[in-house]
């Protein structure tokens, strides 16, 4: 039997790295250089900051692009980024400076923000809590996480792929430990596409495919 | 019981929020910390100290707060500080340079004792940034932290204030576009509003309704508020264009309701000018208030159909938090820390002349359903944002990352 499963909650302290950029180049050449941690956090961060619509884009570089360049070219290719796909950052790094040589490859002119709309390189400190609180089988998980926080989701479910050796969420990487029975609800949880939504959907979906799993309904 | 605050807090915010608190403070116990400011009343910092430090010493953390004390070219001298970081092109003189070192020196021989021994010290804005040079056997972190908008700074003033800034431990910006180069850690941390303080707090029906008798207000008559210092980058002169502007098309009054800080001495200069403006119309209120009028300031924010705040310039304005915390969708001037709290078309309008305010004021005025619904939403965006507890929580975060060895990326408590 595995241990129990200890529930932690977070929340971000953003530390600015004093970088920033006016137009694509000075975007690019910064990427280059720039903190893993800013990169992460610019992909990442915006799920813990408040907001009120869906996002137009997810990730603050495409957003930035859209309504600070007015390039709707690049933010569209930018926006379709999912890191989820890149095993390591420097991986995602690459593929967009990549995207963005080329597209100042075909632009003639270079696009300039506003002097205060600039886009600020920051990065943040997860600082993380105890809840005190554990869950000891699989069972009592799908009770528990209804109750989450968006913390406890971020942390547990999006900071884990980045913190832990196997790159995968604590939800799937506690359950192997429960034998093949719990294969198809690993497979269900693997299914769950972090990226392109609010914590608190990718919070309601969890409890579906948790549901789903323990009552035997077919999706 | 010496939980009393933080059991308030809780009612408002919930459990989880103040266990964050207290699992942030367990390793902080016994910790001297000590706040330094220029003024213990008026103004924003004042305020927030105000209650940060009961909550700091409640959560178990030895926490004080000493404000440094000046004559007259001493804050004559910080008020072109404030107004050379926030772009204003101002001289300072080298004899009012060196009184603000002199009495930097004059009130770090006071507290140098007890600054020399707190584990932590937080520096409020530029007028006590020096006494860190004067303190040279320090043995805690020193934090500056920076309440102004300083994205684009007059570079000489700047230039003088680095060389004081650069030697702290870290510093704290209300906003990224504030950062400066600087070689040690810069922590994005905007300020807050408490909702249990005499400002913010709920008041009865009765308690407003005697705020709008006692300064002849026209209780059937729509009322559009400014509360700010009387200070240009406040914009009152456009505030009173925008109302004129409005009251072609809808009666409304408007109430511009401020007070001096003990460290502004220009306040006076742009009151005489604001009185002027609005000296021919019975419906323009101007009032100025003493600096610990704040449950006139609430009831007035409670009495008042949505509020103004037209900077042109803000390192954060507190005023938008506290108006959106009652309810009140705000019309503000698109700069600063106004555009972390106004969400466009959410809690309120970003506008960036008298004529996009009056627009607005319209708008709004004449759309009462959306009026409210603006209202709603601003009041649980503070919820989430820019109450206390968040505020507290990321000092927290950050004594806890400055006092232990590499907590690299990620603290865990």
């Amino acid at each position: 039997m595995p241990e129990p499963f200890g529930l932690k909650d977070c929340a971000l302290l953003v530390i600015a790295t004093g970088k920033s950029a006016q137009n694509l180049r000075e975007l690019r050449d910064n990427i280059m250089t720039i903190h893993q941690g800013s990169i992460y956090y610019h992909f990442w961060g915006n799920l813990l900051r408040p907001r009120f619509d869906d996002p137009e884009y997810n990730n603050d570089f495409a957003a930035w692009v859209r309504h600070s360049l007015h390039d709707a070219i690049m933010a569209e290719r930018l926006s379709m980024l999912d890191p989820t796909e890149y095993h390591e950052i420097d991986d995602l790094r690459q593929e967009l400076i990549d995207l963005i040589e080329e597209r100042l490859d075909e632009t003639e002119l270079v696009l300039w923000s506003k002097a205060d709309r600039q886009f600020y390189f920051l990065r943040s400190q997860v600082v993380v809590f105890d809840t005190r609180r554990v869950i000891h089988n699989p069972e009592e998980l799908g009770q528990t996480i209804p109750h989450l926080s968006i913390g406890s989701i971020f942390y547990h479910f999006i900071d884990a792929r980045r913190r832990t050796p196997e790159r995968r969420d604590d939800f799937r990487a506690w359950l192997a430990g429960f034998g093949e029975e719990y294969f198809p609800l690993i497979d269900g949880l693997a299914a769950i596409d972090p990226y392109f939504s609010s914590l608190t959907e990718l919070r309601n979906r969890l409890i579906i495919t948790v549901q789903k799993f323990f009552t035997g309904e077919k999706s | 019981m010496t939980s009393t605050m933080l059991d308030l807090y809780e009612k408002i915010v919930g459990e989880a929020v103040i266990g964050h608190l207290r699992q942030l403070a367990e390793p902080l116990a016994d910790m001297k910390v000590i706040h330094v400011n220029s003024t213990k009343n008026g103004g924003g910092v004042a305020e927030i100290l105000h209650q940060l430090i009961p909550l700091k010493r409640e959560l178990g953390i030895d926490a004080k707060w000493e404000v440094i004390t000046g004559d007259a070219e001493f804050y004559q001298c910080t008020k072109r500080f404030h107004n050379g970081l926030q772009g204003i092109p101002v001289g300072i003189s080298k004899t009012l340079l060196d009184n603000y070192e002199k009495t930097n020196e004059r009130n770090a021989e006071v507290l140098r004792e007890e600054l020399e021994d707190a584990d932590i010290v937080f520096i409020h804005d530029p007028q006590p940034a020096a006494l860190l040079q004067f303190c040279p056997d320090r043995i805690g972190r020193w934090i500056w932290r920076c309440h102004i908008d300083v994205s684009k700074p007059y570079r000489p003033i700047w230039k003088y204030l680095r060389k004081y800034v650069v030697n702290y431990d870290a510093s704290i910006f209300s906003l990224p576009a504030f950062a400066r180069h600087l070689p040690h850690t810069q922590c994005i941390i905007p300020p807050s509003i408490d909702p249990l303080s005499e400002k913010n707090i709920e008041l009865s029906r009765e308690e407003i309704d005697s705020v709008i008798h006692r300064f002849h207000l026209d209780p059937d008559k729509p009322i559009i508020l400014q509360v700010s210092r009387f200070d240009r980058f406040k914009d009152p002169l456009g505030v009173i264009h925008a109302y004129k502007l409005t009251k072609n098309f809808i009666p409304v009054q408007l109430v511009l309701a401020g007070g001096g800080a003990a460290d502004d001495p220009e306040g006076e200069i742009v009151l005489n000018e604001v009185k002027t403006a609005a000296a021919d119309d019975p419906d323009i209120h101007v009032l100025l208030l003493p600096p610990d009028a704040h449950r006139t300031i609430n009831a007035l924010q409670r009495a008042s159909d949505l509020i103004l705040q037209k900077s042109t310039k803000e390192g954060f304005g507190l005023t938008v938090a506290e108006a959106m915390w009652k309810g009140k969708p705000v019309i503000g001037g698109d700069t600063g820390g106004i555009r972390l709290q106004v969400v466009n078309y959410h809690t309120g309008f970003l506008i960036n002349t008298p004529e996009g305010a009056a627009l607005r004021i319209r708008y709004l005025l004449n759309n009462r359903p959306k009026l409210q619904e603006m209202g709603k939403k601003a009041k649980s965006f503070v919820l989430e944002n820019f109450l206390i507890t968040r505020h507290l929580r990321e000092y927290l975060t950050l004594m806890a990352a400055l006092t232990q060895e590499d907590v690299g990326e990620r603290l865990e408590l």
